[in-house]
């Protein structure tokens, strides 16, 4: 199995997270980034169903030249070689022109199976697995908790609202995983050194063939008019149980008329 | 006026509250018509027509149950497409999401996700959206095509109006390109006899000060009549199902009353809680970062503070 695992490079989550004033897009350069955290799941994912078969993991992310920290982590866990996509039109593209520039790039790569996490830590849309089946026309078994590969079929499990169901494929398919599927793996030094060798390709807008018209702030089919920081919350009334604080907080609650 | 499309959210045609919610928001834009998939629409129709649905487009094909999110979306992409709607507001359930990403590419429309407010404006639609763990409010609009737009659970009350919801049955036609992600197996979720986790008006959650023995957090939930919920670490060490958890990687609620007890509140935790409008914790920690957020705390041992709190609560209640 050839597998393509998606990945983002985000805003630390841990860190300040803001938009810049100028565009009112996701401010990328200003705070430190890293490889969105369920994104790991789905590289583990990837791994696991190679070293349990054969064949190569390719890591494959879109965005600005800090992203390619997030394919160098992502070696280090052990994909095999790395595709950074890396263009100045991208900036401000929405979800629409990132599934697309994805796409054509899964296009010329080979795949077995496309893995993607369940979302990004960022913009944490969800969407961009659905467009990516959509567009690349492959079989969709997403929010994986559980994935199983038996020959050319990909069964997963997925826990959702109201049911639980197994989902099942044959490859080609496009696979997400939420983060109850696996426990990612942590670099280990050897692998660590091993990624510095390693191949990674770095591909423009021009070497996937997409009109620089067709990404990118302007071309964004959503707009954000304006992004305002939430208020501090006033500070709250904070009392030490004494022997009475069960007793307290349900008077609150009473005067709250949560009672 | 133009019709707002609005995906029905149901369990065997008993309609969830976010149905009713998304109707009301689509009030404000448009005409609501429901868009109900499946067979079981004679159910559904009296709690439709109960929130203004003026119109009910009755999708009903096998291939929309038997086959994952691909069948539902194209559905949707062929009643787009011939009703010219002003807009389509999806739940912003994991499915509701997939759906409204694979319509956008059918349809050439811009989406928005996870919408907590939806109103008309510059005679289009504009959005309020919380993002980055609730610590911004973001305001937006689609501006090309038919915006479809994800609506979270609590983004508004439902107000009942009368509506026609005049059944319109649409034939679909679903190719064999969406009939791949078979559905093998489908287990129902096991009642809990307490409310949804992202539709409560209060939410009661235990985190790892529970020292996995949920009883305390299960009789105070019980006697406000909320939903119980559990922190990561609670759902990583195996006392509580993932379903319940609440969080980045987890569900994200907006209760009146959330009540967080035995949990720090790092970052993650904040991230699927922080828009809730009263916040209560009780925690052994004073430092605890969740204290922070609250209207009120206290710091305590929850096995002593929830019972006693639960005792006083039922006395009041009477």
């Amino acid at each position: 199995m050839n597998i393509v695992v998606c990945v983002k490079h985000v805003p630390d989550a841990t860190g300040e997270r803001t938009f810049s004033a100028a565009d009112n897009t996701v401010d990328r350069a200003g705070s430190d980034g890293l490889l969105s955290e369920l994104d790991e799941y789905a590289i583990e994912e990837a791994l696991k169903i190679t070293e349990a078969s054969d064949g190569e993991v390719t890591v494959l992310t879109v965005g600005p030249e800090q992203a390619a920290h997030a394919v160098r982590k992502s070696l280090q866990m052990g994909a095999h070689k790395g595709v950074h996509v890396c263009d100045e039109g991208l900036h401000g593209s929405d979800s629409v022109a990132t599934s697309l520039v994805l796409a054509e790039a899964i296009r010329k790569l080979d795949h077995d199976i496309v893995l993607c996490g369940m979302a990004s830590t960022d913009g944490s849309m969800s969407v961009v697995p659905a467009m990516l089946a959509e567009r690349l026309g492959l079989p969709q078994v997403t929010f994986a908790s559980e994935v199983t590969v038996d020959g050319d079929t990909v069964r997963i499990r997925r826990d959702g609202d109201a049911a639980t169901e197994i989902v099942e494929a044959s490859v080609p398919v496009l696979v997400s995983v939420t983060d109850q599927s696996n426990e990612p793996r942590y670099p280990s030094f050897k692998g660590i050194m091993a990624a510095k060798k390693k191949p990674v390709e770095t591909w423009t807008l021009a070497d996937l063939g997409v009109d620089a018209s067709q990404v990118g702030l302007d071309a964004a089919w959503t707009r954000v008019s304006a992004f305002e920081a939430r208020p501090p919350r006033t500070a709250g009334q904070i009392v030490t149980d004494e022997g009475e604080g069960g007793v307290q907080l349900a008077e609150y609650l009473a005067t709250q008329k949560f009672v | 006026m133009s019709e707002v499309l609005v995906l029905v959210d149901h369990v065997d045609g008993e309609v969830r509250k976010t149905t009713a919610e998304l109707l009301t928001l689509a009030a404000r834009v448009g005409e609501p018509a429901a868009v109900f998939m499946g067979s079981q629409v004679d159910v559904a129709l009296e709690a439709l027509a109960r929130f203004g649905a003026t119109k009910v487009y009755v999708l009903d094909d096998a291939a929309l149950g038997d086959f994952l999110v691909a069948p539902k979306a194209e559905a949707l992409a062929q009643l787009v497409a011939t009703t010219l709607p002003a807009a389509v507001l999806i739940p912003s359930s994991a499915e509701g999401k997939e759906i409204a990403g694979r319509l956008a590419i059918k349809a050439e429309s811009g989406i928005i996700t996870d919408a907590v407010d939806v109103v008309a404006a510059y005679g289009g639609v504009q959005t309020t959206q919380s993002v980055f763990a609730g610590n911004f409010t973001v305001t937006a609009s689609v501006t090309k095509g038919t915006p479809i737009i994800t609506v979270k659970p609590n983004s508004v009350t439902p107000i009942e109006i009368a509506g026609a919801a005049e059944v319109e049955t649409f034939t679909v036609e679903i190719s064999e390109a969406a009939k791949t992600a078979r559905i093998v197996e489908r287990q129902p979720r096991e009642a809990t006899g307490r409310p949804e986790l992202t539709e409560a008006a209060i939410v009661v959650s235990g985190g790892r000060g529970t020292g996995g023995d949920f009883t305390a957090v299960e009789a105070f939930a019980d006697a406000l009549g909320a939903a119980v919920g559990a922190s990561r670490a609670a759902v990583d060490s195996g006392w509580y199902p993932h379903s319940f958890q609440i969080g980045q990687t987890g569900k994200t609620v907006s209760p009146r009353l959330y009540v967080a007890t035995g949990i720090s509140g790092a970052i993650q935790h904040r991230a699927g809680m922080q828009t809730s409008q009263t916040i209560v914790a009780v925690n052994k920690d004073a430092e605890a970062p969740i204290f922070e957020l609250v209207d009120f705390g206290v710091v305590g041992d929850l096995k002593k503070v929830l019972p006693q709190a639960t005792d006083e609560v039922l006395r009041r209640k009477g």
